[in-house]
């Protein structure tokens, strides 16, 4: 259980829609207390790759191992066992609409633990001021909600079994600048006090500075994984232009700034 | 780490035992949401039974997550509360940290509202859905004037209506459910001369069931079993095309360029159904007929031939035009509820089945209702 230690690890992923061919060869590995950024243009399969990995989708051909089990040769109880152990904030949320938020939390913890109902109360008030949403939020319904408060509830879902790895489907879109920064604030935050690892599927640069340890960009159907410098260091077109653009140049001064 | 993997972990215990003044909780194991149990209750239950110092021991603790640090922190405020002094020993520091942040998140959430009185709350729902019955009624009304009047100015002005929709409406409503119509007359039709032909057996009066056959598939079962197949078919997928637009507001994006949904999305609609409902009806009022021909031969020994010349006989032409006549108007009617059904869908994917359910339900029960009424008119009328 030490940081540092591979907690996924993809290798000779191949993912095909039909004729087109959208991961090649991929690896793609996440060691044990890090913020994972994946990135890369539409189309390129970030989400895809997200959904392979937390077996939403089988992929063509390669090996996925996700804290050292093989998720395609797992029976249901072992899926399900390792299931438990990570928890995924999916873009809008995806909160059930026919429960409350407090219910919403509550649903995991109903199904895979045997907590008493009072103890399940006490951990929903938990996470719920885990993920910064006010105490008021706990009866709403998600229709009533804003949709960084949707988010903020999704999270909350998602650490309800305080899972190891926790994977985030862009978590900032939609969100104005200010929601966006808090929510960076708040994942870092969990973070580091959780001890969670987490992997991010993102366009927001300034959430790349902000949280990201290492960053795996999506080039060529495959990963090319390294810091920010060493990215923004590469001579790839794509991250040339997508670090070295005005949004790359303008993310990185506000970062120099805070430092 | 917080957490270690399942495989490696003990289970959760909990030694609570009093060393003289001080009350000593020992935890040990792994305490993790997954793991723990009824060790809440008996962490509750603790009593302090008259010691004055409380000391929670957490060096066995190999493994703490929040659900475990919560209990931590619990029994130490509950016992702080009651004025008993509470130190915390040999924790791990990664656990001592995380403790110390479920402590700074400890903010309880307001209970959920109680539950009401159900018998109340079943008066209130029978009042609430009558009121909206009414009100419902007022606002399908309302859109009959819309469509009506929508018609009325695509009479006038015949260029504005939109020929390729119609005719892909008519081909997905009309044409498309040729196989499903048919199937389904014919075996009413071999339903209907069975049946008919054992009871009138008793009698000696086989050659009557050429006009339980011809009276009832011509006058009823022709239509009305291809209206409630329309209303299945394609008064569902109007509702779900037009709610799915909505939904996505494409509607919206219509009426900002300046076309009416009305003109653009109910119009097609309503007349590819009104258009194409007769031919269905007519359709199936031949394999209906068919189907009890069929079996008059096998069952009775009545050649088509015989059928035909009795059922020329038997029934007259106005049964046939009765049954025809309503074809159009409960065309009018499912397309409408339909169109009308999809435009009510709110911003939501739950919104669109509903919707749709709504629709299919609210148009089988007006077309029968229609239906009786227009049997009750029809025999005044002496037809």
């Amino acid at each position: 259980m030490e940081n540092g230690e591979t907690v996924i690890q993809v290798t000779g992923l191949r993912t095909q829609f039909g004729t087109q061919v959208i991961h090649d060869e991929l690896d793609f590995t996440v060691r044990r207390g890090e913020v994972m950024g994946v990135v890369g243009g539409s189309g390129t399969g970030k989400s895809v790759l997200l959904r392979e990995i937390i077996g939403l989708m089988p992929p063509k051909a390669g090996r996925i191992e996700v804290l050292g089990e093989d998720v395609d040769s797992l029976n249901e109880a072992e899926a399900k066992a390792l299931q438990r152990r990570w928890g995924v904030l999916f873009q809008d949320g995806a909160l059930f609409s026919s429960l409350t938020v407090a219910q919403n939390i509550e649903a995991p913890l109903k199904e895979h633990t045997k907590l008493s109902l009072q103890l399940r109360r006490d951990i929903v008030d938990l996470k719920i001021s885990f993920a910064g949403l006010p105490i008021d939020a706990a009866n709403k319904y998600p229709s009533e909600l804003s949709g960084g408060m949707r988010k903020r509830a999704g999270l909350a879902r998602a650490l309800a079994l305080d899972p190891e790895i926790l994977f985030l489907d862009e978590p900032t879109a939609g969100l104005d600048p200010i929601g966006a920064a808090k929510f960076d604030e708040l994942i870092g935050g969990l973070q580091s006090a959780l001890g969670l690892t987490v992997v991010m599927v993102t366009h927001d640069l300034d959430s790349l500075y902000a949280i990201c340890n290492r960053i795996s960009a999506l080039v060529d159907k495959r990963v090319k994984v390294g810091t920010i410098d060493q990215l923004s260091q590469e001579t790839d077109p794509w991250l040339r232009d997508y670090f070295g653009g005005p949004r790359g140049r303008a993310a990185a001064k506000t970062a120099e700034r805070q430092d | 780490m917080a957490q270690a993997a399942t495989t490696q972990e003990r289970s959760p215990t909990l030694a609570i035992q009093p060393d003289g003044e001080r009350l000593l909780i020992v935890f040990d194991g792994a305490w993790t949401t997954r793991a723990i149990t009824d060790q809440d209750q008996a962490l509750a239950d603790a009593e302090v039974n008259g010691c004055k110092r409380v000391r929670l021991s957490l060096a066995g603790v190999e493994a703490l997550d929040t659900t475990g640090a919560w209990l931590v922190y619990r029994t130490s405020r509950g016992f702080e509360q009651q004025g008993i002094e509470v130190e915390v020993t040999g924790a791990d520091p990664s656990h001592s940290g995380l403790i110390e942040t479920v402590a700074a998140h400890d903010q309880p959430c307001p209970a959920p509202p109680p539950e009401t009185n159900a018998l109340i709350d079943l008066v209130a729902y029978t009042g609430r859905e009558t009121m909206e019955v009414f009100a419902e009624c007022g606002r399908l009304i309302n859109f009959l004037g819309h469509t009506v009047s929508a018609l009325l100015r695509a009479l006038f002005n015949p260029r504005s209506i939109r020929v390729v929709m119609l005719v892909s409406h008519m081909e997905r409503a009309g044409i498309n459910a040729l196989p499903i119509v048919g199937l389904i007359s014919f075996l009413i039709g071999v339903v209907l001369a069975y049946q008919g032909a054992d009871q009138l057996a008793r009698f000696g009066a086989q050659i009557f069931t050429v006009n339980l056959v011809g009276y009832g598939v011509l006058r009823e079962m022709g239509i009305l079993l291809t209206a409630i197949i329309v209303a299945g078919r394609s008064g569902s997928a109007f509702t779900a095309q037009i709610g799915t637009m909505k939904v996505n507001e494409e509607i919206d994006a219509l009426r900002t360029l300046g076309l009416d949904p009305m003109d653009v999305l109910v119009l097609p609609r309503v007349l590819a159904l009104v258009l194409v409902m007769p031919l269905l009806t007519f359709y199936a009022d031949i394999m209906g007929l068919f189907g009890g021909a069929v079996m008059a031969n096998i069952e009775l020994d009545i050649s088509f031939y015989q059928f035909a010349r009795q059922l020329n006989t038997a029934v007259p032409i106005e049964s046939f035009i009765v049954g025809m006549v309503k074809a159009p108007i409960f065309a009018f009617i499912i397309a409408m509820v339909g169109c009308y059904e999809g435009l009510k869908v709110s911003r939501s994917a739950e919104s669109v089945g509903e919707r749709t359910t709504a629709a299919v339900v609210k148009s089988i029960f007006l077309v029968i209702v229609l239906d009786a009424l227009a049997s009750v008119f029809f025999s005044v009328i002496g037809i």
